[in-house]
C-alpha cells in the first residue's frame, strides 16, 4: 500500500479538519449543523435508480466475484461457540469445497472473546501470518455500547492482544443523538488508540453508526464526518441487531461523505454495509452504488466489505446456476 | 346509465401473495368459442424460482404442523371452496363451455376429492408404516416422511378437478408445492389460489404458477431443491428430457405414464412425495 492508500492516523486528519481549536461539543456541533442537509427524496430516488440497473452474464458473473471478495463472514450470535467459529473460518477459506476456483472472503468476523479461536483456525490462512483473511472484532460492548469508558477501551486491547487485526466498534448512539458531539468524537479517538499495538502498526477500526436508530439521513450524514474526523479507517452502517440494518440510501449516503472527503482531503475512506443483505442482487446494487458514487477503486477489501452471513450461500448457489445451468438449493452449500 | 364492468386481473400466488410475473407479461384466456375472458399472468423461470424458495421456507412448518391439524387444515380448504362454488361453476361453464350440470358436477366433485384426502392426512402413515418384526430385543419402526419440495404440471384439461387431485395428495404427507396450473384454462386454479390464502394454510405450502409449461418445467424439474416432480399434466410435452433432468438433482418423478388416469383419486399419489424412514428403538426394561 502507498501512503495515499493508507488512511491517515487522527494526528494527520487534524491538519485537514474544517474546524478550529479543539473538538468540543461547541466546535462539532457548529461544523455539524452547517453541513447542507440531505435531500431524502432525491436520495431514495437516486438509490431506486442505482437498484435496478440490469447486471447480466459476464458482468454478472465478475460481480458475484468480487462480493465473495469484500465479504465480511460473521457470527455474531450469543450461542457461538468455539466449534462453530472454526466451521465459519474453514467455509471462510474454502467458500465451495466443490468449486476451488471460489475465492476467499476478506475477513471473519466474530465477538471479542472468539477471536483467539478464529486466529488459530484460520493458521496459515490469516492476514498476520501472511494469509489473506483476516479477523475481525466487535468490540466497545458491541451491539449497544452502553458501558464505560474504561470498558470499552480494555474490550478493545482485549480484541487486539488477541490477534485482531480489524476492530469493529459502536458508537455511544445515546450522547450523539443528546448533541453531546465532543464525547463521541473523544470515545473514537480513545478506541484508535487502544487499537495501535507495542510495534507501533495499527488494528483498523471500523465505526459502526447504527443507523437504525439515528433516525434520519441528516443525523447518518453528520455521524459519517465525525467518525472520519475522529479517526475511523471504515465507517459502518449498522450492528446488524438493530432494524432497519443496512439499506441502500443509508450507503449511498455515506459513500457520498467518503467522496466528499476524498475531494478535500486525498485520504481513502472505507464503508460497510452490513446486516439484512441476503440476496446477490442486493449485493449487486451495492457494487454499482459504490462504483458510481466513489469510483471503481473502491471496490476493494480494504475500501469496501459486506457484513453479512448468510449473503455468502446466496453468491455461492447463483455461481453454481452459472457453472450448471440449473437452479442450486441450500442442500448444495455447505453450513456453519 | 350502463355501469362498467371491472375486469379482474389474475396474478400468481407465491409464497401467500399475488404477485405479477416477474417478466411483467400476460396472455390472454379466451373461452371456447374464441372470446376474450381475461389476460392471466404468464410466469417466468425466476417466478419459479421464487415460488421455489417460498415453498422451500414453508416445507418446515407444514410438515412440523401434527398430522391432526394438517387434516384440519386442509379439511378448512374444502370448506372454503364450497363458498366459491358458485365463482367456479361459472369459471367452468366461461372457460370450457360446460353445461350448468357438468359444471357444478366437476366443482362437487372437486370438493369431495380435496375432503377424501384430507381425511388421509392422520390415516395413511398407519397404511404405509409400522413395525418391522426383528429378532433382537429392540423395536425396529418405519414411518414415511414428506419429501419436501413438489412441482407439479397439473392437468392441462381439466383445470379444477384435475389441480386439486394433484395438489392435495402432495400437501397430506407435508409436502409443499409449486403447482402450474393449465396453460389454456388458467382460471380457476387462481380462483382455487384465492380459496388458498383466505383459508387456513400457512403461506408458501401452495404456490401457483400460470403460464407456459413447456417454458416453466424444464427449470424446476432441473431445480436442484426440488425434491420431486409430478408430471401427471406434462403428457404433450417432451417429458423423458424432464424425467432426465430431474435425475440428475436426486429429484423423484411421477411419470405421466405411471398416472394414466389423472382425476382418479389415489392413496397411491400420497404414497409417491414420501419417503421411508426407518428407525430402531431399544425395548424399555420389565
Amino acid at each position: 500500500m502507498t501512503d495515499t492508500d493508507t488512511p491517515a492516523a487522527p494526528a494527520d486528519r487534524a491538519l485537514v479538519r474544517p474546524f478550529d481549536g479543539p473538538a468540543t461539543d461547541a466546535a462539532l456541533r457548529r461544523f455539524l449543523h452547517g453541513l447542507p442537509g440531505v435531500d431524502a427524496v432525491g436520495l431514495e430516488q437516486r438509490a431506486a435508480t442505482l437498484g435496478t440497473r440490469s447486471i447480466k452474464t459476464a458482468s454478472k458473473a465478475a460481480a458475484l466475484d468480487t462480493i465473495v471478495s469484500l465479504i465480511d463472514l460473521t457470527t455474531l450470535e450469543g450461542s457461538d461457540t468455539p466449534g462453530r467459529v472454526r466451521s465459519l473460518v474453514s467455509k471462510a477459506i474454502s467458500p465451495d469445497p466443490g468449486d476451488p476456483s471460489v475465492g476467499r472472503v476478506a475477513a471473519v468476523c466474530v465477538y471479542n472473546d472468539m477471536v483467539g479461536h478464529a486466529v488459530s483456525a484460520l493458521g496459515r490462512h490469516h492476514a498476520a501470518a501472511g494469509g489473506d483473511i483476516a479477523v475481525a472484532a466487535v468490540s466497545t460492548a458491541f451491539p449497544s455500547g452502553r458501558a464505560s469508558l474504561a470498558v470499552k477501551l480494555q474490550d478493545t486491547s482485549d480484541a487486539v492482544a488477541a490477534g485482531a487485526d480489524e476492530i469493529d466498534m459502536v458508537i455511544d448512539r445515546g450522547a450523539f443523538l443528546s448533541g453531546r458531539f465532543g464525547q463521541v468524537y473523544d470515545e473514537i479517538v480513545a478506541v484508535e488508540q487502544a487499537c495501535r499495538r507495542p510495534d507501533g502498526s495499527h488494528a483498523h477500526l471500523k465505526v459502526i453508526l447504527e443507523t437504525g436508530e439515528l433516525s434520519t439521513y441528516d443525523n447518518v450524514r453528520r455521524a459519517s464526518w465525525l467518525a472520519i474526523l475522529a479517526g475511523g479507517d471504515f465507517i459502518k452502517t449498522s450492528t446488524g441487531k438493530v432494524a432497519p440494518a443496512a439499506t441502500l440510501p443509508v450507503t449511498l449516503l455515506m459513500l457520498e461523505v467518503v467522496r466528499d472527503w476524498h475531494l478535500a482531503t486525498g485520504q481513502r475512506i472505507g464503508v460497510k454495509p452490513a446486516g439484512g443483505i441476503r440476496t446477490s442482487k442486493d449485493a449487486i446494487s451495492y457494487l454499482v452504488a459504490v462504483a458510481e458514487t466513489v469510483g471503481e477503486e473502491w471496490l476493494s477489501p480494504h475500501l469496501f466489505r459486506f457484513g453479512a452471513s448468510s449473503l455468502l450461500d446466496d453468491v455461492l448457489m447463483q455461481k453454481q446456476k452459472i457453472a450448471t445451468g440449473r437452479y442450486s438449493g441450500p442442500d448444495y452449500v455447505s453450513v456453519v | 346509465m350502463t355501469r362498467l364492468a371491472v375486469a379482474k386481473t389474475y396474478k400468481l400466488y407465491i409464497g401467500g401473495a399475488f404477485p405479477r410475473s416477474e417478466s411483467g407479461r400476460t396472455y390472454a384466456v379466451a373461452d371456447p368459442a374464441g372470446v376474450f375472458l381475461a389476460n392471466a399472468a404468464q410466469a417466468s423461470r425466476k417466478d419459479a424460482r421464487n415460488a421455489v424458495v417460498a415453498a422451500r421456507g414453508a416445507v418446515g412448518g407444514w410438515s412440523g404442523a401434527t398430522a391432526y391439524n394438517r387434516g384440519q387444515v386442509l379439511y378448512r380448504i374444502a370448506e372454503m371452496m364450497e363458498g366459491r362454488r358458485a365463482q367456479f361453476v361459472d369459471e367452468l361453464r366461461s372457460g370450457l363451455g360446460l353445461s350448468e350440470r357438468d359444471a357444478v358436477a366437476d366443482v362437487d366433485a372437486s370438493i369431495d376429492r380435496w375432503v377424501w384426502y384430507a381425511g388421509w392426512a392422520d390415516k395413511y402413515a398407519q397404511l404405509v408404516g409400522g413395525a418391522n418384526p426383528v429378532s433382537g430385543p429392540y423395536f425396529n419402526l418405519s414411518v414415511p416422511v414428506p419429501s419436501g419440495v413438489i412441482a407439479i404440471v397439473a392437468p392441462q384439461d381439466s383445470p379444477l378437478l384435475g389441480l386439486v387431485n394433484v395438489v392435495a395428495p402432495a400437501l397430506v404427507a407435508g409436502n409443499t408445492v409449486v403447482v402450474i396450473a393449465s396453460e389454456r384454462f388458467p382460471l380457476p386454479a387462481m380462483t382455487f389460489a384465492e380459496v388458498l390464502a383466505t383459508s387456513d394454510v400457512p403461506k408458501g405450502v401452495v404456490n401457483v404458477l400460470t403460464g407456459s409449461p413447456a417454458e416453466i418445467a424444464p427449470w424446476l424439474a432441473s431445480h436442484a431443491d426440488v425434491d420431486g416432480l409430478d408430471l401427471t399434466g406434462a403428457g404433450s410435452l417432451d417429458w423423458v428430457d424432464l424425467e432426465i433432468a430431474a435425475a440428475d438433482t436426486l429429484t423423484r418423478v411421477l411419470r405421466p405414464s405411471q398416472a394414466e388416469d389423472a382425476v382418479a383419486q389415489s392413496l397411491e399419489r400420497v404414497i409417491a412425495w414420501t419417503e421411508i424412514k426407518t428407525v430402531w428403538h431399544t425395548q424399555s426394561l420389565r
